[in-house]
Order: C-alpha cells, then sequence, then structure tokens
C-alpha cells in the first residue's frame, strides 16, 4: 500500500487526545472541539539499494556536469565537503548516508589515481564536530583512512590563512570560503537534504563561509523577509546564497553537488507510535507511550537526555542526485515537498505545537531557551509555503519545559547571551545593532569555537535573527510547561496547561479563536493556501 | 418542633452508607482510542473467509494429527458407513508431482470419502479447496475445517487473487489440491456446471488434472439431509487432463467435465460402452436431463444398494409394525 498524504484533523468529541511533545517527554492533549490537527505524510518507500542508487548519481549526472569520474585525474586537488551533525535529526542509524556517498566518491578517486584528497566538515559557524560524531557520520573506514593524516579536517571561519576571498556579489556582498575548497581542482559537496532550505548554493556559500560572508545574509534584515526560509521562492536567506553561489562558481570553483534526500521514519520502533495518527494506535503503541512516558517521568534529566540522543532514526533514501549545483537543487527539493508537503486550507488565530528534545545545534546536547525560541519560531513556524499557519498577529503555543540550563561547552556565548543580552531587550534589531559584533569578535568566544567545540560567539544572535520573522508576525508566544523565569526572560508569557494556554490566547485573537496543531514528529511542510 | 416532623424523621432514620468508589472507565491509552467521527472508519481487518491464514495447518504437528485422525477414525468410519469401490486408482500410478483433482460434489461426506479412496502416496499431502463463505465464516470453523480437512479457503462467487494464488503457491510446494469445480453440493443429485478454477490453477501451474466420479454420497447424506444412509459408494479416477497449450480455462474446464461425465457412464455402464459413447459425442450429460420437477429426480441412476434398509420410524410405521 503506497504511504497515505498528510491529513488534517478536525477535532471532535470522538478524537482522542492528541500527542504532543514535551521536550525529552511527551504529553496526550485533548484540544476543544473545531480544532485543527495537520498530520505529517506517511514515509515514503526508501530506495532499495541505496549504493547502487548513489553510484549511477555519480556517474548520471543532472545539469551541466560531466559524470565524476570523468572529472576525476591523477594529480588533481579534490576535496570532498559534507554536512556537519546538525544533519540529519535525530542523527540517522549506521551506516550514515554520508558515509556511504562519500566512499562511493573515494572509490571513484582512487580509481582515477587521485592522490591529493582532504575531506572538509562544513560547520560554517557551528561547533567542531567529536571524534564519535565524525566515525558516524563518516565510518570508520574513512575515518582511520583520512584523519591520522590530517587530510580530515573541520571548516575554521576564523582562519584567516585558510580562507579566501572571492569578491563581492552585486548586492555588495562579501563571499570569503574556505581557501583548500576554492583552490581546488574538484570540490564535491555532499548533502543530506532533511528540509527544503537545506543545499543548493547554500551549501558552500554558508556551510564553508567565514562569519564576514554569513553576516551578510544571517541578519534581522534578511531573516524577516525570508517568508518563508523553506520555500525558495520567497526567501531572502535563499536568494543570498544563491548571489554568492553563482560568484564562486564565476571565480572558477568548481563544485560537483550531491544531494540526498530521506523519508520522514523518524523513530526507532519502540517509539514508532510518535509518528502514528492516535486514532490507529494499537494496543502495542499504547503499551508502548505508556511504558515510555511513565518510565521518563522518573528518569533523572541527565539519563532521560543520552537515552534520546542515543536513539537513531530508521530513516531510509527517497532520492540522490549529483551534478550542477542548481540542476541538483531543483529535483532535491521537488523530492523533499514529495515527503513532507501537506495542504492546509486557510490560517489559525491560533497555532499549537509541541518542540521535541531535539534541534539542529543540540545534538548530544542541552536544548537551552534561546534553542527553544529558535526551534519553534525559527524552524517550525516557517515550515510552510505560501502563508504562516497562524494568522498576522496570531499566537503560537508551545510545549516544551524550556529548562534555564545551558551546556558550557558547545554553548559558552549562548550562555551570556541570555545572561546580558535578553536581560536587556528580546528586539532583534536593537540585539543585531547593540550586541553582535561584540560578540563576534570577542577572542574568547573565538578562541573556544576554534580549539574546543563551541559554537562562534556569535551563533546565538543567529538563532536569535532566525525567530525574528516570526517575532515580527506574531501577537504573542506562550510556552506550556516551561520555566518560568526563562520563559519571562525570552519575552513570552507562560502556562502551567494547554487549556491555561488557549485561554491566555483568547486575550489576543478574541473568544472562540481557530486553533490549528502541527503533529509532530516527523517534520512536515504546510502548503497553506 | 424540631425532630417531630417528617424532617426530622428522615434525619434519624439516615444510615451512613459508606460511600462506594466507582472506579471511572480509565480512558486513552489506557483503553483504546475513539475513532475521529470526521476519519472514514477503514473496512475492519478480516481473519476469516478468505483472509483466513491457513499455514499453521501444513505445518509437520498438525500434518502428523490429521494423518492420525484421518487413519484411525475417518478411514474406519467411511468403510463402516459408506464403504467405497475405489475404480481407476491405476490411473494415478503413471503420474508424478502433485495433482489437482477435480470432483463432482454431492455431500459432505465426499471429502472423507476421497481421502478414504486416495492412495496413501497424496493422501496426506493434500489440501482441499473449500468454500471461504461456508467453511471459514468463523475463526471456530475455519481451525476446524483447516485441522480436519486441510482446506484453504476459496471463493467461489468471484476469483480473488488471493484465493487463486494461494492453491497454486501450495502444488509449487508439492501438495496436491482437491476441488469441486461446482463450486457447492449439488442441490438435487445431478451435477452443476463446472467452473473454470481446477483448470486456471493447471493452466496457471502445469499440474495434471485428475478427474473423479464420486457416486453414492447424494444417497448417504444428500444436501439438507439430517440423518445418515449407510450405503456403498463409488470412487472413481479418470485420465489426467492436460491444458493444451493455448487453451483457456473455460475449454478445460468443459473437458474436465466432459470426462467426470465420463467416468459417471463408465460406473453405471462399462469402461468400453462409456468409452464409444464418450468418442460419438453421446455421454449422458453430468447435469441430467433438461427437464422440470419429478422427472429429474426419476432420471437419477439407481444407487448401488443401501447397506440395510432403514428403519420406518413414521407414525404410521409403528401403528402398523408387526
Amino acid at each position: 500500500m503506497s504511504p497515505r498524504p498528510g491529513y488534517v484533523l478536525e477535532v471532535d468529541r470522538s478524537t482522542p487526545p492528541i500527542l504532543m511533545w514535551h521536550g525529552d517527554s511527551f504529553r496526550l492533549e485533548r484540544f476543544p472541539t473545531g480544532s485543527r490537527v495537520v498530520y505529517p505524510p506517511e514515509p515514503l518507500k526508501p530506495i532499495e539499494d541505496p549504493d547502487a542508487a548513489i553510484r549511477h548519481a555519480l556517474e548520471n549526472p543532472v545539469g551541466d556536469s560531466a559524470p565524476l569520474s570523468a572529472l576525476l585525474r591523477p594529480g588533481m586537488r579534490l576535496t570532498i565537503a559534507f554536512d556537519d551533525v546538525s544533519l540529519p535529526l535525530p542523527p540517522m542509524r549506521a551506516p550514515d548516508l554520508r558515509q556511504r556517498v562519500i566512499e562511493a566518491v573515494l572509490d571513484a578517486a582512487a580509481a582515477a589515481g587521485v592522490d591529493d584528497v582532504v575531506l572538509v566538515a562544513a560547520l560554517a559557524l557551528h561547533r567542531r564536530m567529536t571524534e564519535p560524531e565524525l566515525r558516524h557520520a563518516l565510518g570508520n573506514r574513512v575515518y582511520d583512512a583520512f584523519a591520522p593524516h590530517g587530510l580530515l579536517t573541520q571548516h575554521d571561519a576564523e582562519d584567516p590563512e585558510n580562507l579566501v576571498h572571492l569578491g563581492l556579489t552585486d548586492a555588495g556582498e562579501d563571499v570569503e570560503i574556505n581557501k583548500r575548497a576554492a583552490t581546488s581542482d574538484l570540490l564535491v559537496y555532499v548533502n543530506i537534504n532533511l528540509v527544503a532550505m537545506d543545499g543548493g548554493h547554500k551549501s558552500v556559500a554558508t556551510g564553508l563561509a567565514s562569519y564576514r560572508s554569513l553576516r551578510h545574509h544571517h541578519n534581522v534584515r534578511t531573516m524577516v523577509h525570508s517568508r518563508s526560509f523553506m520555500d525558495q521562492e520567497h526567501s531572502e536567506l535563499h536568494s543570498a546564497n544563491w548571489r554568492m553561489g553563482r560568484l564562486i562558481a564565476a571565480s572558477g570553483v568548481k563544485v560537483f553537488q550531491i544531494e540526498t534526500t530521506l523519508n520522514n521514519d523518524t523513530f526507532p520502533d519502540p517509539f514508532s507510535f510518535l509518528s502514528k495518527r492516535e486514532w490507529e494506535w494499537s494496543l502495542r503503541d499504547r503499551a508502548g507511550y505508556l511504558a515510555a512516558s511513565k518510565s521518563l517521568e522518573r528518569t533523572p534529566d541527565r539519563v532521560r537526555r543520552s537515552i534520546f540522543h542515543s536513539m537513531r532514526a530508521p530513516m531510509g533514501l527517497t532520492s540522490v542526485q549529483a551534478g550542477e549545483v542548481e540542476a541538483v537543487h531543483a529535483a532535491t527539493t521537488a523530492n523533499v515537498y514529495r515527503q513532507q508537503l501537506v495542504p492546509v486550507e486557510g490560517q489559525t488565530d491560533v497555532l499549537t505545537m509541541g518542540l521535541p528534545y531535539i534541534c539542529p545545534y543540540n545534538v548530544n546536547s542541552i536544548m537551552n531557551p534561546i534553542l527553544v525560541m529558535c526551534l519553534g519560531l525559527g524552524y517550525f513556524f516557517n515550515l510552510y509555503r505560501g502563508r504562516p499557519l497562524v494568522r498576522p498577529g496570531g499566537v503560537l503555543i508551545l510545549s516544551h519545559p524550556t529548562p534555564w540550563a545551558f551546556d558550557p561547552v558547545f554553548h559558552p556565548s549562548y550562555i551570556d547571551f541570555f545572561e546580558q543580552v535578553l536581560a536587556e531587550t528580546t528586539d532583534p534589531l536593537e540585539i543585531e545593532a547593540k550586541y553582535e559584533e561584540s560578540f563576534a569578535t570577542d577572542p574568547w568566544y573565538v578562541h573556544l569555537y576554534r580549539t574546543g567545540h563551541a559554537y562562534h560567539g556569535v551563533h546565538p544572535f543567529y538563532m536569535w535573527y532566525w525567530g525574528a520573522h516570526a517575532l515580527d508576525h506574531l501577537g504573542r508566544v506562550i510556552i506550556v510547561g516551561g520555566d518560568q523565569a526563562a520563559v519571562r526572560r525570552l519575552g513570552f508569557k507562560s502556562a502551567s496547561t494547554l487549556t491555561d494556554a488557549l485561554e491566555m490566547a483568547e486575550d489576543v485573537v478574541g473568544r472562540d479563536p481557530t486553533i490549528t496543531h502541527i503533529h509532530n514528529p516527523p517534520l512536515f511542510m504546510a502548503d497553506v493556501t | 418542633m424540631s425532630g417531630s416532623g417528617p424532617a426530622g424523621l428522615s434525619e434519624r432514620l439516615r444510615v451512613r452508607l459508606p460511600r462506594l468508589r466507582v472506579p471511572r472507565p480509565a480512558g486513552f491509552p489506557w483503553s483504546a482510542p475513539t475513532w475521529p467521527g470526521s476519519v472514514p472508519m477503514p473496512p475492519p481487518e478480516r481473519h476469516t473467509g478468505v483472509d483466513y491464514d491457513t499455514e499453521w495447518s501444513r505445518r509437520y504437528g498438525v500434518r502428523l494429527a490429521r494423518a492420525v485422525l484421518v487413519e484411525s477414525l475417518a478411514r474406519p468410519f467411511v468403510h463402516a458407513v459408506v464403504p467405497p469401490t475405489v475404480e481407476g486408482a491405476d490411473r494415478l500410478e503413471e503420474l508424478e508431482g502433485p495433482l489437482v483433482f477435480a470432483a463432482n460434489h454431492n455431500s459432505h461426506l465426499d471429502t472423507a470419502l476421497f481421502l478414504s479412496a486416495l492412495p496413501r502416496r497424496y493422501r496426506h499431502r493434500l489440501v482441499v479447496a473449500a468454500a471461504a463463505d461456508y467453511f471459514f465464516d468463523n475463526r471456530w470453523k475455519a481451525a476446524l475445517s483447516s485441522f480436519a480437512l486441510a482446506a484453504v479457503p476459496i471463493e467461489r462467487t468471484r476469483i480473488s487473487r488471493r484465493s487463486a494464488d494461494l492453491p497454486a503457491e501450495l502444488l509449487a510446494d508439492g501438495w496436491s489440491v482437491l476441488i469441486y469445480p461446482e463450486g457447492g453440493r449439488s442441490p438435487d443429485g445431478w451435477a452443476q456446471p463446472f467452473q473454470g478454477g481446477a483448470a486456471y490453477l493447471a493452466i496457471k501451474t502445469g499440474a495434471p488434472i485428475v478427474p473423479v466420479h464420486i457416486s453414492g454420497t447424494d444417497v448417504a447424506l444428500p444436501r439438507g439431509a439430517r440423518r445418515l444412509q449407510p450405503t456403498r459408494t463409488t470412487v472413481t479416477f479418470g485420465r489426467a487432463v492436460l491444458p493444451e497449450p493455448g487453451e483457456n480455462a473455460r475449454r478445460v474446464a468443459a473437458r474436465l467435465e466432459a470426462e467426470v461425465a465420463a467416468l459417471a457412464d463408465e460406473r453405471r455402464t462399462d469402461w468400453w460402452q462409456a468409452r464409444r459413447r464418450a468418442a460419438s459425442g453421446d455421454t449422458p450429460p453430468l447435469s441430467g436431463p433438461e427437464v422440470g420437477g419429478w422427472r429429474r429426480s426419476w432420471a437419477r441412476p439407481a444407487p448401488k444398494g443401501p447397506l440395510r434398509v432403514p428403519e420406518d420410524r413414521s407414525a404410521w410405521a409403528r401403528r402398523n409394525r408387526y
């Protein structure tokens, strides 16, 4: 039976309670009659032989590109860049797609007699990956062959020796990227495209760029004018990256783009009930829910977090395409939409969503309050095409414990941002103008980013900007079950229960509002008409 | 006047009963979820009829138990009550591999009788294609049919993929199949037109079809009878029918019906006369004369004769007994 498309349920009296993420736990909540619940499509059938599909894609490129084997020759400089730990979410079961693709590329390079090969983790301003994370992404064969010789590197956006300025775009944007990548005869970029925003020119123009370059599109103005940044036609973020990407290509950097899409089979079997429609839960699903929720209630935070972060997604490959960047990305976007798009009619007064334990920036770490804001207002709010699911001036209700807790190793600048900057103001424009420069150039943060596993000093600012469009659009944000002090610091309202939150929402949108709930996991994108 | 009015009386008579706490039914997820009214309910998952899974009935332990049942109970019973004369069994000796047996169908006794008459090398590796709507309409009946008869469900009103595929898979796995091409028991002792199931199966798998004629069970336990009439029976195996290249199921079914009719003729007369009539196309049809009412019953061949005359238990007989 082919997978069912997404579904919009209208809640009636016989609708069972609906599952909501609540950080590293979940709840069943009853919604008022007449509310809508948007369910994602079921997972597409994965490709049965991914390795064969990858080899086929490498030798049958799309767009204006020769097959990979024809681009390889002895004596050339080959750089293989790959997406970092922020993709996919949760991390997928071994073998990771990056391992499959990179092994296929290296096989071709070995066959062509290419000696000078370097692998680069395209971190942008993210933290450096740990050895276990690299081993998981690349597999032990690749890691052991390259890391001991210093040929497995991680992009350093603060290393002037290893950056090259390629020029300015028509809009006056600096394009400065990784020197090794820019000076190679061929740059192969290996993507995992979890959402429509991933990939395309953004891969190189963002993943291998410096702060000097990134600040041109990671800013409040760009974010507010990306409606949404998952919708290429209406994304200023997309446009900026495309301008930069075309300049990179014009500068003589030859990019062979490889993009892969996954189905939304997100959680392994004991937790598969998370992705099911509640009225279809079997006895096993209900037992699984009860066992998981009751035992998680009695589990210490640290253990609970490690349980969730050790989960590996059983996602399967749904497409792989290689060749010229823009042609590849067009095919990829179609495949992402094929899995994720759900048609929804009309906007809503109140949008509710449960936030999970993970976002792109807290893999193996704590979901701090800034990341809660970024996930809810940045990512989930922007998972739309056409119009936002919630009307202008509407209310967004998030469910997450939002603990006042930070990972000092991974997120040192987040702590200061939360303690100092948000204590003063939550206005993105004011924050950008008054504080960004000092955090971005702070030598201590730069040192931690370059030598430790810290996100760049400016990264919490970007997280805040990520939600700027939602902040601009919404009348109020309410967090259910969050730490009250932390929620207040974010500038949001706190509610103990969903019922309380819905009552509070009426103060903004009036009595008897329309309510829409986003059911996740898995991820989906609303096509709002 | 407190305490003297009706209210006061009721005060004094009030008995303090312990408060019973009636447990409220636990909701979802402790109990099954309710189904939203706006969501169309899918048809319930069926475990009966053609969807009944008979795989368990072909496991070794079950086969052994069934063999014990057939050898120690069914065959002695059949030989005591409807002792069969088996003819044409030598025609099976030259055949190899699994076979499709196609027999006329008069009675519930037919399968037990057939199993008793079938050579041992086929007897315990045979499945019976049984009507899904009759033998598999509930789980108990389905389990009993699967166990006792090694029955597999087929749809007799239409050809569904599942009911066509399973017998084919079993043939490929070395199991022979007994099919009653009429689709059900005869209502009046004369055969009904043969349907194409057995022919389709033979064309699909290349297995030979063995025509079988069963007689006598229409007297012993005809359709609708409540009492068993012990009688002599005959099981006649015919020559295997093999579909010609390009021959369709309808033509093969017609040939099969003609072969069974010739076997019926052979039982009534003798082999040579039956073959001559078959060669000249004069074999009496299995379906009997195209006349109505009592004349169809009158035209039925005489049975071989009962083992004993049944006792007349009517009131008239009791009064006039001497």
